[in-house]
């Protein structure tokens, strides 16, 4: 029998749809295998006390509420650093510069900030805050790093939220006799800021996970005792995650330890981006309805 | 003196030359309508009376513009004093994502009017004058989205006249609604000429002939012709103007 160009036609398609749903499901199913490894791994170890305790007996005992506490301070201190000058320096350069070559220079640069390696900004935090100005391995110090290393992150996302933004909007608020900087605070701004936020919720995941810019600048192997000030060392999830796992007294018995500390970092993360998201959905529905 | 007048304009975009050498005046509270094909530079002329092509990049002009006798692109105008003078309606209603109330109140915001009693009389004034007044008095702080595409564009035209410009320029604003928000838009124009001047582009042949006291028939960034209405749609001297009004090019 033969099959007709309609039938091939359907068949084709269909066995297309089919990879790509197969693949899409594919991606969603790796999350939460890892998801899953990681609860089934680290779920007995998390207690109250885990997350409220020192570590104990060459942390193979105890708690990680230092680490937690570290993490979470080197989040608020680069989004400090970064959030403002990200976004002021993607204002500056959608809306104010013209076309030209600097400009194209800039958002090259930009890109090429985002692609040198983590380690990197780790070895030139630690050469320019660390030792130049002298902060020692500290909070500010590996606030700063991680906050340069997520400023083209930033700079990005709020360049596509300004895009976003209909220039029928801009051109009304001009019309109207108001000057740019008007026309970018109350029209524009409040028009992208949902999507700004978005940039903040990726430079968080950021900041959380990653070892290498804190490695000289800020993580201590094991401090049993809270930052008492900006200038203090700490301990942070991921270097501490990694400090089990590699170079613990007792690498097995500190194995379920691990699984936790892991477990809770995915959480703050996760924690975080619905926290951004909602912030999203309430700022969003505000220019809606203002 | 005439209220608008342009001697002798030439604009370039990069290489592309857009408007040619045109010289117009406009007179004190009358409705002018620019008509002519797509691109024939009709719309980048009314932006040069409140400087929005200033916003393009590569954009080169010579010749005069002058509004109420003054040289607008001249040193001493500031841009912003410019624009409240000269007021502008878009194609396609672009109320801002805020309340109705907000939209109106948005130009006497900006130019530093903080008065609230003062806003508020001025707000409903103009929507008053834009005829919108009844249909949205009862929700003055409901968002300007949840209007139909004919009210968003009279807000627009409130937004506009808020700020009491005399000059009104206004881009095609019925080419994006249905026949019943036009003929709204029409009348109000009609009834606006008693206290403004306005400049209206439009597509619509009959618009043209219905709202206007002026036509200015533009082809390839020339200025082919410009009369009284009434003349350039019964008697038109040129016959390209005679063959672009009864509908056999363009």
């Amino acid at each position: 029998m033969k099959i007709s160009i309609i039938q091939r036609k359907r068949y084709s398609q269909n066995i297309a749809f089919w990879a790509f749903r197969l693949l899409s499901f594919m991606v969603v199913a790796i999350l939460f295998i890892i998801l899953g490894f990681l609860i089934y791994n680290g779920v007995k170890v998390i207690s109250w006390d885990f997350l409220t305790e020192m570590p104990q007996d060459g942390m193979t005992k105890g708690g990680i509420y230092p680490a937690i506490i570290g993490t979470l301070c080197l989040i608020v201190g680069s989004i400090l650093f970064a959030f403002p000058i990200g976004v002021l320096s993607a204002l500056f350069m959608n809306e104010y510069m013209k076309d030209s070559w600097f400009k194209r220079f800039l958002n090259q640069m930009t890109n090429n900030l985002g692609g040198i390696p983590s380690i990197v900004f780790g070895l030139f935090g630690m050469a320019l805050f660390v030792n130049k100005f002298g902060f020692g391995d500290s909070i500010i110090a590996g606030s700063l790093t991680l906050g340069l290393m997520v400023l083209p992150v930033i700079i990005r996302t709020t360049e596509e939220a300004l895009k976003a933004v209909n220039d029928t909007f801009r051109h009304a608020s001009l019309a109207l006799g108001s000057s740019k900087w008007q026309t970018v605070r109350r029209v524009v701004l409040p028009i992208a800021f949902p999507n700004i936020i978005t940039g903040v919720i990726l430079s968080i995941g950021r900041v959380s996970g990653e070892t290498a810019p804190i490695l000289f600048t800020v993580a201590a192997y094991f401090l049993p005792r809270l930052p008492q000030s900006i200038f203090d060392q700490v301990m942070a999830l991921p270097y501490h995650l990694y400090v089990i796992i590699t170079s613990g007294t007792n690498i097995e018995e500190s194995r379920p330890m691990a699984y936790g500390t892991a477990l809770v970092l995915i959480t703050i993360v996760l924690i975080m981006n619905l926290v951004a998201n909602a912030l999203r959905r309430y700022f969003g529905k505000k220019v809606k309805m203002s | 003196m005439h209220i608008l007048e342009t001697k002798a304009i030439n604009l370039h975009y990069g290489d592309f030359h857009a408007l040619k050498g045109i010289s117009m005046v406009a007179n004190k509270n009358t409705v002018t309508a620019l008509i002519g094909p797509s691109g024939c530079g009709k719309s980048t002329y009314l932006r040069l009376f409140n400087r929005m092509n200033d916003l393009i990049d590569n954009v080169e002009i010579s010749g005069q513009v002058l509004v109420d006798g003054e040289d607008i692109y001249s040193r001493r105008v500031h841009v912003d004093d410019l624009r409240k003078k000269v007021g502008m309606v878009f194609q396609k209603p672009n109320p801002f994502p805020k309340s109705i109330y907000e939209n109106v109140a948005y130009g006497l915001r900006v130019n530093g009017i903080n008065d609230k009693k003062f806003i508020e009389e001025r707000v409903i004034s103009s929507l008053e004058q834009a005829a919108l007044w009844n249909e949205v008095k009862d929700k003055l702080n409901k968002s300007a989205f949840e209007l139909s595409g004919g009210q968003q564009q009279r807000l627009c035209i409130a937004r506009a006249l808020a700020i009491q410009p005399s000059v009104l320029l206004m881009d095609e604003p019925a080419s994006a609604l249905d026949p019943l928000s036009t003929s709204k838009i029409e009348e109000l124009i009609y009834s606006l000429k008693k206290d403004y001047t306005i400049v209206i582009v439009t597509h619509n042949m009959q618009q043209a002939g219905r709202v206007s006291d002026y036509t200015a028939f533009f082809y390839m960034g020339t200025l082919v012709e410009y009369n009284e209405t009434k003349i350039i749609f019964t008697n038109p001297q040129n016959t390209q103007t005679q063959n672009y009004i009864t509908g056999r090019f363009g």
